[in-house]
């Protein structure tokens, strides 16, 4: 059968575009999760969280939470039990991911129930009444300790903390290391980090009780092989589970594929409530407990010439996942094994992986998905050869750079490197970006005696993931039993109704991308109708729409998989259309151009069929049609590149189908004061083969460069040594602002691939593995540093620089106290004068009445022993609010000049522990100085807002002690300036307080 | 001082999007969520609840103000404007089309509380320096696009609206 030509003079495709997707969103109607129509009785659910990084939970006790007016009903690990099974795990191993707490908790936040009731409000209040005993463990954070013989291992069944061990060699890496002149090397700790998306976690689960399954709505954002995995841990058959996706997501950037656990927890509280379920997770449960990329430690080396050619390459790594490896993990190590030895022509590679996990959040994917840790140590390392050979940086880059007329070419660890040219890239890098000026710049600074460096990075960006890749963590062997994975299958349907109308459902799950956009100008290309009459739907139904394990939003594998499978699905129907309309206007198909909306035979202008009508031919007379046509117009295509093979018996994968290149240069100015970096020109330049829409892929590259900006300057999700979580609010997990992130310059070269439809590559997470190490390579030129650690905070460059933080003066008369240990610690040291004589203020504050009217939220206060006491205290900070049990004590009382004023408090959400040693001293002309030291050590969720906001939070609570203990001693007259504090105060705490805070 | 009691729900009556409304809240219920699941303009975003994201922005009584750290009581009897105002005649007004023009939105989800917030910034700095309107946008924290439409579309705006170039006219 002739194929019907396409020659569209309208081509949209490679041109700039405005989005399909902006007039919805622009007037705010987005139909976002939270937005979504619910059915009448849904429910709102909230979780209780584990305040201890490690610990055996003891015993649950929600029976007072259930009695509180409008909760319906309280999950518990029990009911977990019951109901579900561990989620699936990646490796062979006897651990237990529940999607709630059993009988352990291993990391804080880890959810421990949930609680369903009428509204949210209702739900968090009854949160504080659930009482969970724990008998706390020693909890291991560093990775490399994690490691040790002597650490506390977190799953007792395995035995270990390394959960998974795997070495690989790949050409002769023993001899390059032998015979090779010199040896480099490096030690890398990579940090903790993610691309946080504004729009958190959203889950609305339904149970039918009638057939057994659930039916979930959640802004998952795929891979859809984890349909699985929720299955399993539901104990259902995929039918079971009929998950669907929002139309629109707030960002994912990687990190909503995380919200499987809560899919699997939700449908769970769904069950136990009898009614559907909502919950919409807030921004501390994200920070802390959503998801992350993985930390790492890298021991790299490498054999090289005296010329700077690299020989050989060893990579020693150690992967922290977190408490739990929930899948997709270990693929952040897989992702990336083919191509380890990045953009480099290094045949000779050793590596050895090790899986870790210590008492922190489990790891996902993250934009970048494990590149951001190979190449750091990679490219920091390539850097560091050219500082000890005494060569330049790009000396060694061009000399190691795979060849142009090397193509396709075959990696030593199995990555077939579709296409490219580095050289001309680093030329047009080179030329078009300005090296020469940055490199006077830098002179001109450096003459002046300032901080002046200039980084580089090249690397090889893998697109379009075969879904095979994480059986690489298996032995050959334990392949073989469980049988070959791999391929990547992508889907497109394309519907066309009886009025002409085309609709194309794609199984892509965007957030943000444009891929309606993207879809409709290859759909319009290849039908020739305008773009503005192909609807492109993108909310995915598993139980009706066309998906596989493949779909979802992922390894950039829009522009190089879906789109052509949808160019596949919509050629299928215009040749179908092609014969059709070809009986019709008696021509041969293969001389039909379709264009303008209307099908023309080239051979005779005169002669055409408007499209709609071509279509509604199939729909309205099928039995005019062509013998062997059907009837009807849906056509649903899959597409699985053949070069995406399994791991061979040598563990040689090719973990992706594309592979771009990025190559990105920069200078920095550091402040030799302040220690901040500014970024003075970044140049980066891509070649992501075929470019369908370069307004798309230029603001994707924007995108990842400002997150990139982020991971190399101010983001860390911060722990402290007991496991307690340190950067829970956005005040304390710093992204950066429009001020922050400068315009990149943007350079373009395309080397079509040969193994897409479209020539195109994936191109959205080039600067997330680029950026950061040339920010850090930048920094280490400035600097003359070796160890450069992410993220490069103004305190952190400021020690390399050398300046020394003088210490804060010591305040007068205040006594130091001990900092109870564990947790996030807070001081605050401060005067009061008061009226009173010291007698008089000393034995106010040994009367239990004064201290109970003292302490901020205290309820009640008994006497529990000389000067001890047992009260009861709410404490707000930030976006929550804890009650605790406190013991309140009085000691070391030296009448009437000192005593020390000591708490210590449990809660639901955490402990609270302090100390304020006081000091008493006659003022010049009557009356008392109060000075007071106070110290006080936070875990759990309050210690998860983060020191920025507890600092300030914990000084108004302290504040308010003294300026209580003035009106109590000196009367409510006593002090003018107490009201408009109290007014200071009440405003204060209305821009922290969350919707459990009003006062 | 108006006091309230903590545990009943209180009338709210107030203008939004140029229409008298009344809706019932609790004293501690937030602005937000009043908008968005009593009054049903989910435009309104919420992204952090502790007043950094600035996806919540709302305009009241023409101020800019955080939508999460506002009390719904705390709006009777004042003019709240939200994103599902901007059009005008179901036609998007000359902020939203300069954001579809540089492509300043990707997901969306951060767009109407920057659109808010624009909207008060620019009725009060008719001819803003670029440095301006990256300090402006300071308030706001998007993950999509590195900010550079969003600057863009602000900067062309202001210049159409003033009918001039602006002082430092230095396009990113």
């Amino acid at each position: 059968m002739a194929t019907a030509t396409q020659e569209s003079t309208t081509s949209a495709l490679g041109e700039r575009q405005t989005r399909l997707e902006d007039d919805a969103l622009l007037r705010g109607l987005g139909q976002y999760a939270d937005d979504l129509a619910t059915t009448p009785g849904t429910l709102q659910a909230a979780v209780l969280r584990s305040p201890h990084a490690h610990a055996r939970l003891v015993a649950l006790d929600a029976g007072e939470a259930l009695a509180m007016p409008g909760v319906h009903a309280v999950l518990t690990g029990a009911d977990v039990q019951r109901w579900a099974a561990p989620l699936p795990v990646g490796v062979r191993q006897p651990m237990e991911h529940w999607c709630l707490a059993v009988d352990r908790v291993r990391y804080v936040g880890e959810p421990v129930a949930v609680v369903v009731a009428d509204s949210r409000y209702l739900a968090e209040d009854a949160l504080d009444a659930i009482r969970a005993d724990y008998e706390v463990l020693d909890a291991v954070v560093a990775t490399e300790a994690a490691v040790a013989g002597d650490a506390p291992v977190l799953h007792e069944a395995v035995g270990s903390n390394v959960v998974n061990d795997r070495s690989f060699s790949y050409g002769e890496p023993d001899r390059a290391f032998r015979e090779a002149a010199r040896h480099v090397s490096l030690k890398i700790d990579y940090p903790r980090n993610s691309c946080t998306p504004i729009e958190c976690y959203v889950v609305v689960a339904r149970y039918d009780p009638a057939d057994g399954g659930y039916d979930v709505a959640a802004n998952f954002q795929g891979p859809f092989a984890l349909h699985s995995v929720m299955a399993r841990a539901l104990k259902v058959s995929g039918a079971g589970l009929r998950l669907r996706t929002p139309p629109d997501s707030g960002g994912s950037f990687g990190i909503k594929q995380g919200v499987l656990s809560y899919v699997v927890l939700m449908a769970l509280a769904a069950r136990k409530a009898g009614a559907p379920v909502k919950w919409v997770e807030d921004r501390l449960e994200h920070l802390q407990a959503a998801s992350s990329a993985t930390n790492r430690v890298t021991t790299i080396e490498a054999a090289v010439a005296e010329d700077g050619r690299i020989q050989g390459l060893r990579y020693d790594q150690l992967d922290d996942c977190g408490a739990y490896l929930r899948a997709p993990e270990p693929a952040t190590f897989y992702r990336m094994h083919g191509t380890l030895t990045g953009a480099y022509a290094v045949r000779n590679l050793a590596v050895r992986n090790r899986v870790v996990l210590t008492n922190k959040t489990p790891s996902g994917l993250n934009r970048g998905f494990g590149g951001p840790q190979v190449y750091f140590a990679l490219e920091r390392l390539v850097q560091h050869v050219a500082v000890e050979l005494g060569l330049d940086p790009l000396t060694v880059i061009l000399r190691n750079l795979i060849p142009a007329d090397a193509f396709p070419y075959r990696a030593p660890a199995g990555s077939l490197l579709d296409s490219g040219n580095y050289h001309a890239a680093v030329e047009l890098a080179r030329t078009g970006g300005g090296l020469q000026e940055l490199e006077e710049r830098r002179a001109a600074a450096r003459a002046a005696g300032r901080y002046y460096g200039i980084g580089f990075a090249a690397v090889v960006e893998p697109s379009i993931s075969n879904m095979g890749y994480i059986t690489t963590a298996m032995t050959p062997e334990e392949r073989r039993r469980a049988g070959p994975k791999n391929g990547a299958v992508s889907t497109a349907t394309l519907t066309v109704d009886p009025l002409g109308s085309v609709s194309v459902q794609i199984a892509s799950v965007p957030q943000g991308q444009g891929h309606r956009t993207a879809a409709a100008q290859v759909v319009a290309d290849v039908l020739g109708v305008p773009r503005e009459a192909v609807s492109v739907h993108v909310a995915l139904d598993t139980g009706k729409d066309a998906w596989s394990i493949a779909s979802g939003n992922y390894s950039s594998r829009f522009a190089g998989a879906v789109a052509g499978a949808v160019h596949k699905a919509a050629t299928r129907a215009r040749d179908r259309l092609a014969r059709i309309a070809a009986a019709q206007m008696g021509a041969d198909p293969g001389d039909l151009v379709f264009a303008d909306g209307r099908i023309h035979d080239r051979n005779d202008p005169a002669r055409s069929l408007s499209f709609h009508r071509a279509a509604g031919a199939v729909h309205w007379s099928p039995g005019l049609l062509p013998e062997d046509e059907p009837g009807g117009l849906r056509e649903t295509a899959f597409w699985s590149p053949p070069e995406l093979a399994a791991p061979d018996d040598d563990d040689r994968i090719n973990s992706s189908l594309c592979y771009g290149f990025v190559f990105d240069y920069c200078g920095v100015d550091i402040d030799p004061v302040t220690g901040r970096v500014t970024l003075d020109r970044y140049v980066t330049t891509h070649d992501a083969g075929r470019l369908l829409n370069p307004d798309l892929v230029d603001g994707q590259i924007r995108g990842g460069f400002a997150q990139a900006v982020g991971a190399a300057l101010y983001e860390e999700l911060a722990y402290g040594d007991d496991g307690s979580f340190r950067s829970g609010t956005l005040a304390d997990y710093l992204i950066p602002t429009a001020a922050e992130v400068p315009e990149p310059v943007i350079l373009h070269q395309e080397t079509p691939s040969p193994f897409t439809p479209l020539g195109a590559k994936g191109v959205g997470e080039g600067n997330n593995m680029s950026t950061p190490v040339c920010i850090a390579n930048a920094v280490a030129d400035a600097l003359g540093q070796r160890d450069i650690r992410l993220p490069l905070t103004p305190s952190r460059v400021r020690e390399m620089i050398g300046i020394t933080e003088s210490e804060p003066p010591a305040a007068h008369a205040a006594p130091s106290i001990e900092a109870p240990a564990g947790g996030s610690t807070l001081r605050a040291t401060g005067v009061v004068e008061l009226e009173a004589d010291a007698d008089t203020v000393y034995h106010a504050m040994l009367d239990p009445g004064v201290l109970s009217r003292i302490i901020p939220g205290c309820h009640a206060l008994e006497q529990d022993g000389d000067n001890a006491y047992r009260a009861d205290v709410t404490v707000g900070v930030g976006l929550i609010k804890a009650r605790f049990e406190a013991r309140v004590s009085l000691t070391d009382l030296d009448p009437p000049h000192a005593l020390r004023l000591n708490g210590a408090g449990s809660s639901a959400v955490g402990t609270a522990e302090g100390g304020a040693a006081v000091r008493l001293s006659p003022r010049e002309g009557g009356g008392t100085q109060l000075a007071y030291d106070y110290q006080a050590a936070v875990t759990g969720k309050v210690a998860s807002v983060g020191a920025r906001m507890l600092q300030g939070a914990s000084r108004v609570v302290v504040d308010q002690i003294f300026a209580r203990l003035r009106q109590e001693v000196d009367g409510p007259g006593a002090s003018a300036g107490d009201r408009a504090w109290g007014r200071r105060f009440r405003a204060w705490l209305l821009r922290l307080l969350g919707r459990g805070g009003a006062p | 001082m108006k006091r309230l009691d903590a545990g009943r729900s209180h009338p709210v009556t107030f203008r939004l999007n140029g229409r008298e409304r009344t809706g019932h809240a609790e004293p501690r219920l937030l602005l937000s969520d009043f908008l968005r699941h009593d009054m049903g303009l989910t435009g309104t975003h919420v992204g952090c609840e502790h007043g950094v994201c600035g996806a919540c922005t709302v305009l009241i009584d023409g101020h800019a103000c955080r939508a999460c750290l506002t009390l719904a009581v705390q709006v009777d009897g004042r003019d709240v404007e939200t994103v599902e105002n901007l059009a005008e005649d179901g036609v998007l007004n000359d902020l939203q089309q300069a954001f579809r023009r540089h492509h300043a939105l990707q997901c969306g989800f951060c767009t109407a509380g920057i659109l808010m917030s624009c909207t008060d910034f620019l009725a009060r700095n008719p001819r803003p320096r670029e440095a301006d309107v990256r300090d402006m946008l300071t308030g706001h924290l998007c993950r999509c696009t590195g900010y550079t439409g969003i600057v863009r579309a602000i900067v062309e705006v202001a210049e159409q609206r003033s009918g001039s170039t602006t002082e430092e006219n230095e396009h990113v």
